[in-house]
């Protein structure tokens, strides 16, 4: 395409000089142009930083290429807008199809910035290289007011504090993900549309552009599975590491937030894990390394326990409780993680020993209460009409 | 008792111009309350946001203690110290009962165990309450202060094996099946939970807060209490102590102004503790 229009320009180029009455080089415009303090009747400048465009990817072109209604000189006061869809059919036509399609603004340059400094995607200098696309994206998506109006969360912030912002901001990796990696450039979609590499069911795959390894073993475990076979409420990545404000999974904040991420589909295992020492010491910090789902679940190739590979399989627990607990033996992985204390049926020892300590704590709170009550009243009592007996002098 | 009396010897001067003082506990006793109360107050304010550790107090407690792991630490500590004192204690009263054959530790009016005259005395106290009967006359050890004691000794032997079972869980495992490690959290924190209502409330209104001891009874801080005090409170005690002549080896000086100061400090520091553990508590189901 890039070889066609080029093709195209170059032939254009040569009708030009064919016809030289039509013809304005560049030197010609910039003998005005060329004065950056240069205005037009509206008060926008007009001026062309001519070393840089000189530099810049349309550099060759002739200024007429892009202005084409430009015939002559002197030329009208008003010129129409630069098409460059007349050379970038299919960026355009990606761009009509999108979510920026009604952008007010001229919708190439709010991103790729002056049209007359404009650089390849690989050159530090463009809006759009790798690790100035959130700042260009951030010019709208991290404008408070912007995304008020258009009911948007402001997303700027949260990936610049996220795993991927940091590898970005901090660490300078082109290949940390930035906003187009997942969302694209030009046809972005709506996550609501099916077609959007956004959309739930493909985000197993945009994710798996770069985390190939951890998409294979998703797509092994019953939640890619599930989403596979097109049940949508199974959770995608995004469901538990979040879209936006991803964060490292070792991190103690990751690991506080995620357990009551699992536990939004999965109540009841949440409420007996709530009940068990690993949520009880767990739930007051992160950094204390009690059992989270997925310690013993495994995140990604999650199989149920029946599932002889599955590490909550029998056959697997002694080695599975045994990566935090040296020493476990058969006895001690009978022990149960998600046990229901009020669960007579299928906690039987469990819900008796519960009633008894619940019943002891009950009868001897009960019984003292009442004697205390009865203790201090009577004290009370006593106490007054001895002192109204010394005559009422402390009474 | 005859520990008690020497310690009593000890201590005793001269009567002091406020009357006589009597002494109650010896400073071993008061040793072992003391150990008692501070690891239990230790163990209670590390344990409670264990068990609420959903609650906004429970995490902001957690990071007061010193960050997230620390909790367990200090947990454990407490819990050391006191199975010492326990173990200490026990070793006490074999060595006093088997060893040296003292009579009198397992029965009669200085006994710890429980007799015949201690549900006599409960009924009548109840009778007492309602006014019905007579106040019932104590001996050394009331129904309630046995009670206290026996609570504690059967917590500490509940709550802390079932401690040492998750502590050392796969070592535990060895002797007891799977579903016993699940019992073991249920039992240890039923019965902490049961410890820390009973102590802060049951406990410190029939020892400290009713109206005869209000606001503190300095006696198990100072050992010593005034006669007046002694008569009306354990008037069987002292009846029988005068009639067998033993009254008199029992006196001790009144306690030192500083003496009484430290108690209080020491009392009401503890005291408030309990209290504000006792409300957070009761917060988490309120």
């Amino acid at each position: 395409m890039k070889t066609a229009s080029s093709i195209a320009l170059a032939l254009g180029a040569l009708l030009a000089i064919a016809a030289p009455r039509a013809v304005i080089a560049q030197t010609d415009c910039l003998a005005c142009h060329g004065d950056m303090t240069l205005q037009d009747a509206s008060g926008h400048s007009v001026g062309v930083a001519a070393h840089t465009f000189a530099a810049s990817l349309h550099g060759s072109l002739q200024c007429t290429a892009c202005h084409t209604t430009i015939k002559e000189y002197p030329h009208p006061d008003k010129v129409t807008p630069v098409e460059c869809q007349n050379c970038h059919a299919d960026q355009a036509s990606g761009l009509a199809g999108s979510v920026h399609a009604k952008a007010s603004e001229h919708p190439c340059i709010s991103c790729h910035g002056n049209a007359h400094a404009i650089f390849p995607k690989d050159d530090p200098r463009s809006a759009v290289y790798p690790l100035n696309i959130p700042r260009t994206c951030g010019h709208c998506h991290g404008d408070a007011a912007l995304a008020k109006k258009y009911g948007l969360t402001n997303v700027y912030s949260l990936y610049m504090d996220s795993i991927h912002g940091f590898a970005l901001s901090k660490g300078g990796l082109l290949v940390a993900a930035n906003c187009q990696s997942c969302h694209g450039s030009h046809h972005i979609l709506s996550h609501t549309n099916p077609l959007s590499s956004t959309y739930k069911a493909n985000i197993p795959k945009t994710c798996g552009k770069c985390h190939a390894g951890i998409t294979a073993d998703y797509e092994l475990g019953v939640h890619g599975k599930a989403v596979a076979a097109g049940n949508l409420k199974a959770p995608v990545c995004t469901d538990c590491h979040t879209a936006h404000a991803i964060l490292q999974p070792t991190e103690a904040a990751f690991r506080m937030q995620s357990t009551p991420i699992c536990g939004s589909c999965h109540k009841d295992k949440l409420s007996t894990y709530r009940d068990t020492f690993h949520s009880q010491l767990g739930g007051l910090g992160g950094y204390v390394q009690t059992a989270r789902c997925w310690d013993c679940h495994v995140a990604h190739e999650i199989l149920p326990a029946s599932d002889p590979r599955s590490p909550v399989n029998q056959a697997n627990l002694v080695k599975t409780c045994g990566r935090c607990h040296p020493g476990a033996n058969l006895s001690f992985v009978q022990y149960q993680p998600h046990a229901n204390a009020h669960d007579r049926k299928l906690n039987p020892a469990l819900y008796f020993i519960r009633l008894f300590m619940n019943l002891l704590l009950i009868g001897t709170l009960t019984f003292f209460v009442i004697h205390t009550i009865l203790w201090l009243i009577r004290s009370r009592y006593t106490q007054i009409k001895k002192r109204s007996a010394d005559g009422g002098k402390n009474g | 008792m005859a520990d008690l009396e020497a310690a009593a010897a000890e201590s005793w001067e001269h009567e002091e111009k406020e009357g006589r003082h009597f002494l109650r506990f010896t400073r071993a006793q008061r040793l072992l309350h003391a150990t008692l109360f501070t690891t239990f107050l230790g163990l209670a304010a590390t344990g409670l946001p264990m068990r609420f550790s959903e609650s906004v107090w429970a995490r902001a407690l957690a990071s007061g203690v010193g960050g997230f792991g620390a909790i367990l630490f200090f947990h454990k500590l407490c819990a050391v110290v006191l199975t010492l004192a326990f173990l200490i204690h026990v070793r006490d009263i074999f060595t006093r009962a088997f060893i040296h054959r003292e009579k009198g530790i397992f029965w009669g009016a200085n006994s710890m165990v429980a007799s015949w005259k201690d549900v006599k005395d409960l009924l009548g106290h109840i009778r007492w309450f309602l006014g019905l009967g007579p106040r019932p006359q104590f001996d050394r050890y009331s129904y309630w202060e046995k009670f206290d004691y026996w609570a504690v000794f059967w917590g500490m032997v509940v709550i802390g094996f079932s401690g040492y079972a998750m502590w050392f869980a796969p070592f535990f495992a060895h002797f007891l099946p799977g579903w016993a490690l699940n019992a073991v959290l249920v039992i240890h924190s039923e019965e902490g939970l049961l410890a820390i209502l009973f102590i802060f409330s049951i406990h410190f209104i029939n020892t400290h807060l009713r109206p005869d001891s209000f606001p503190m009874d300095m006696v198990i801080f100072t050992g010593m209490e005034s006669e007046e005090e002694f008569k009306n409170r354990r008037p069987k005690e002292y009846q029988r102590l005068a009639a067998e002549g033993k009254l008199e080896a029992r006196l001790a000086e009144a306690p030192g102004i500083w003496q009484l100061n430290f108690s209080r400090v020491v009392g009401f520091t503890a005291v408030a503790i309990g209290l504000l553990l006792l409300v957070l508590t009761l917060s988490a189901y309120f």
